[in-house]
């Protein structure tokens, strides 16, 4: 097939979710010609976001064309390494989208930093609990960049994306109805905490009788209108339900589509190429530069984009998989844990304990932006972990979400699926239970890992990704501990009945869990066990940056977007500061 | 509220289909004295719609061989799309149904229904072209979403799925200022089907300004 060369640019972004589009608006405001290359198709929210069209719950937990197209793309899955990998045919543990906009569009908008410690796993925890407590196959590693110096950035993402919170810890200075445990933040959140449902006064109750400290969930949907960074106008959010895995109508869910895109698209430096899927990053003779990307666009012409400098944003699985179809960094091999690109996937450990309440109804169903309340006590390492056996944490909260009809209907533990008696618990405690989650942190291990599958192809021709991934001993034992604490504040709300889901052995590709994928091109301080330094810059070719979730070298319990955009900004500001006066490696 | 047969056109299935599914989707929901179930809430014609919709044929599926058939963790593997399993799986079940009872499901007493519908979900029932695992639990995940989607998708009829659970369907525009209340919130429901039809009323930013339901009334 004939290749289109097109004119040269200073800078070709791929990918315009998060971390795409605050990189992207970057290098616009540092004076660079930037293309946007997308492989989804162009949103217009008021049209494509309309009301009432978007509170369909079935059309958005499963059907919507906002989602990846498995059809042309996917991964493939396997538990070990001893198994044949299979392709994930249908959607199930995670979503991610396929719009200009990227997956923000229907997440979730829970927009958490990291704790300082989650940074530093490996170093602390080897100072605390001595050099044998991590299990002896694990791979998870320090950051090479702790808190402090990323704090600015995660201000900075903070008044992009708006994000609505309380703050527990101004210049270590202690505030009461933030989190206690929070790292030090330079200023108070940009917008006022959420509200207080019945259901999270409830669990605040039971959490602060047993010594815990309870706080809002600080979120990324408004809390009132708002004008961000960029002068971009965002709604307040309605609490309508319907919220996360749909898009928003109101403007109030902070994503590249309403606090980023519209401000850059005015900008004449910047072209947006939607429905061009990238498919390769080109290098030069000697493999140390790259000289722009290789894409297919909407009419299957093959395009290629010369640029100087090269970002890839294309969520964790595209972020590691071109790296591998276009040969930059050595790919990770498990047997002799030798090679980078691939290594230390990781996901999120999770898990609920349900309540039910004979005499007492709520309101289910008024929720979304993120409401809720948590707490830290068992995050990361803020409790002592010396005779647990177990390393990292969770969260835990009650999220009233909008308790949608057909995913959330909790009965008691014991109810038959279907039939009569199904209908009967389902009828009687839609309106009078609820589900205390934990959301847990994930050491990166050897045998888990990224790769070209050998058989199975996407509709280009070129090798799916493969995923081998499973829960460990470690995950599954803090799993069952925080488990048995979700079920002490359960009690200590005296509810009718409870029910705990059991602690998953095997990781399956089914049903939906978390679009909190994490790794295989992970930042550190040593080429040999990162594939990208301290600013997210290939160690191997320095003119290409990658931007994502791919970057963590493990994962904590935090959902990790605010870390994204943050990361985005941080190595945004090294290219901008450092890269442009002077080309080359910067670590 | 009487049930009143519904008309409609059936885009995929056939007459022993419909009646086949009619009967396994009343035991799996059945009428009582909460309401009705799921035969009154056209379920069974969601399920044809559904089967003719782009995720009835797996339209954005991956669906390149090889095909294996994969541990419980690595998911659905089967080479066939809903609408084939469907088909399949109905007309496999009544031929075991005529060679145990004499009968067709859909001819068999409630009690034999609940017992083939168990043996399916199980596995203990055999069907030669399909895995009847497979086809229980999409019929019963698409019994469930035909119950409880908005009647756009043509089942959940007059919202009987969320008068059950006291579910306002599409939000109204006061629920912020609802949402630290623990005052009870009780509509009547308001699809957005109801919204096309121009049979409810809506505030400026599309929102629905619901009717409330009286305690006791
Ligand atoms: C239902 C749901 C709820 C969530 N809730 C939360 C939450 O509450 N809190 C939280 O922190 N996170 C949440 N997340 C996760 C969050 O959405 C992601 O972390 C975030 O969107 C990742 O940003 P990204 O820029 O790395 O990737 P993405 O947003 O996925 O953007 C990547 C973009 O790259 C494009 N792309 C990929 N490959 C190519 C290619 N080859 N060529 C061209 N373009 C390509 C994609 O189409 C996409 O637009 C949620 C996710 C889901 C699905
Ligand atoms: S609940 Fe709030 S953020 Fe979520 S979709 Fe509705 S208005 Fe948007």
């Amino acid at each position: 097939m004939s290749i289109q060369k097109l004119k040269p640019v200073d800078a070709v972004v791929v990918g315009t979710g998060v971390a795409g589009s605050i990189i992207a608006m970057e290098l616009v405001n540092a004076g660079l010609k930037v293309v946007g290359l997308e492989r989804g198709r162009m949103i217009e929210p008021q049209h494509d976001f309309a009301m009432p069209y978007v509170h369909d719950e079935l059309k958005y937990d499963k059907h919507s064309d906002i989602f990846q197209d498995l059809s042309r793309e996917t991964i493939t899955f396997r538990n070990n390494l001893q198994q044949t990998a299979l392709p994930m045919r249908e959607l199930g543990s995670f979503k991610p989208g396929e719009i200009v906009g990227g997956t923000a569009a229907h997440w979730g908008c829970h927009a958490r930093r990291f704790l300082p410690d989650d940074f530093i796993v490996k170093t602390k925890t080897d100072e605390r609990y001595g050099k044998n407590f991590l299990p002896h196959d694990c791979t998870s590693q320090d950051w090479g960049v702790d808190y402090n110096e990323f704090e600015p950035y995660y201000d900075m993402f903070e008044q992009i994306y708006g994000v609505g919170g309380k703050a527990g810890n101004i210049n270590d200075v202690k505030f009461e109805g933030g989190n206690p445990f929070e790292g030090a933040r330079s200023r108070e959140f940009p917008n006022p905490a959420t509200l207080r449902t019945p259901m999270g006064e409830k669990f605040a109750k039971a959490c602060e009788s047993l010594g815990y400290t309870p706080f809002q969930n600080p979120a990324a949907a408004m809390t009132r209108a708002y004008v961000n960074l960029y002068k971009q106008m965002l709604g307040e959010c309605m609490r309508g339900g319907f919220c996360g895995s749909h898009p928003c109508s109101q403007g109030a869910k902070a994503s590249p589509l309403t606090a980023v895109l519209p401000a850059l698209l005015k900008r004449e430096n910047f072209e947006l190429r939607p429905l061009c899927n990238v498919i390769k990053i080109n290098k030069d003779s000697d493999g140390k530069r790259a000289t722009g990307v290789t894409y297919i666009d909407s009419q299957g012409r093959m395009v290629e984009q010369p640029a100087d400098i090269v970002v890839l944003a294309t969520y964790t699985f595209n972020n590691t998989r071109l790296l591998l179809l276009s040969d930059i960094g050595k790919p990770y091999d498990p047997v002799s844990n030798t090679g980078v690109v691939g290594r230390n996937y990781s996901y999120q450990t999770g898990g609920k304990v349900s309540v039910f309440f004979d005499d007492e109804q709520f309101n289910p169903f008024i929720g979304g932006g993120m409401i809720g309340t948590s707490i830290d006590d068992f995050n990361s390492d803020n409790f002592d972990h010396s005779q647990l056996g177990f390393v990292g944490g969770s969260y835990i909260a009650v999220q009233t979400n909008g308790a949608t009809p057909i995913k959330t209907k909790l009965i008691p533990p014991g109810t038959p699926r279907w039939g009569s008696e199904w209908k009967k618990a389902t009828a009687h405690y839609y309106r009078r239970s609820f589900s205390i989650t934990y959301h847990a942190s994930c050491q990166s291990y050897r045998g888990q890992y990224l790769d070209l599958d050998p058989t199975y192809r996407d509709a280009n021709g070129l090798p799916l990704l493969r995923m081998t991934f499973d829960w460990q001993e470690n995950e599954q034992k803090m799993s069952a501990f925080m488990r048995e604490k979700c079920e002490g504040i359960a009690k200590a709300m005296n509810p009718s009945k409870m029910g705990a889901k059991a602690v998953e052995k095997k990781y399956t590709i089914v049903p939906y869990q978390s679009t909190h994928n994490i790794g295989g091109a992970v930042m550190g301080s040593d080429p040999t066990t990162s594939v990208v330094n301290r600013y997210l810059q290939s160690w191997d070719v320095h003119n290409v940056f990658v931007v994502g979730g791919s970057a963590f070298p493990q994962n904590a319990a935090n959902p990790p977007t605010e870390t994204i955009g943050m990361l985005a900004c941080w190595s945004a500001d090294a290219i901008k500061e450092m890269y442009l006066k002077k080309p080359g490696a910067l670590a | 509220m009487p049930h009143t047969p519904s008309a409609h056109a059936y885009s995929y299935l056939n007459l022993p289909e419909i009646a086949f599914l009619d009967a396994a989707v009343s035991r799996l929901i059945p009428q009582d004295e909460l309401g009705p179930g799921a035969k009154e809430a056209d379920v069974t014609y969601y399920i044809d719609q559904q089967l003719v919709s782009v995720w009835g044929t797996h339209g954005r599926n991956y669906r390149q061989g090889p095909w294996l058939e994969g541990t419980p963790q690595q998911g659905f593997q089967s080479r066939l799309t809903p609408q084939e399993i469907y088909r399949a799986a109905i007309r496999d079940t009544n031929e075991y149904c005529l060679k145990q009872f004499n009968v067709r499901f859909d001819f068999l007493k409630e009690e034999a229904q609940l017992e083939v519908l168990k043996g399916l979900e199980s596995g203990s029932i055999l069907l030669p072209h399909v895995s009847a695992k497979l086809f229980f639990d999409l019929l019963w995940k698409n019994t469930e979403e035909g119950f409880f989607a908005d009647p756009l998708y043509g089942g959940n009829r007059d919202k009987v799925g969320w008068r059950l659970l006291g579910f306002p369907g599409v939000a109204s525009g006061a629920y912020a200022a609802h949402i630290d209340n623990p005052t009870l919130y009780q509509a009547e429901p308001v699809s957005i089907l109801d919204i096309k039809k121009g049979q409810a009323s809506l505030d400026a930013q599309g929102y629905v300004k619901h009717v409330m339901i009286r305690k006791g009334t």
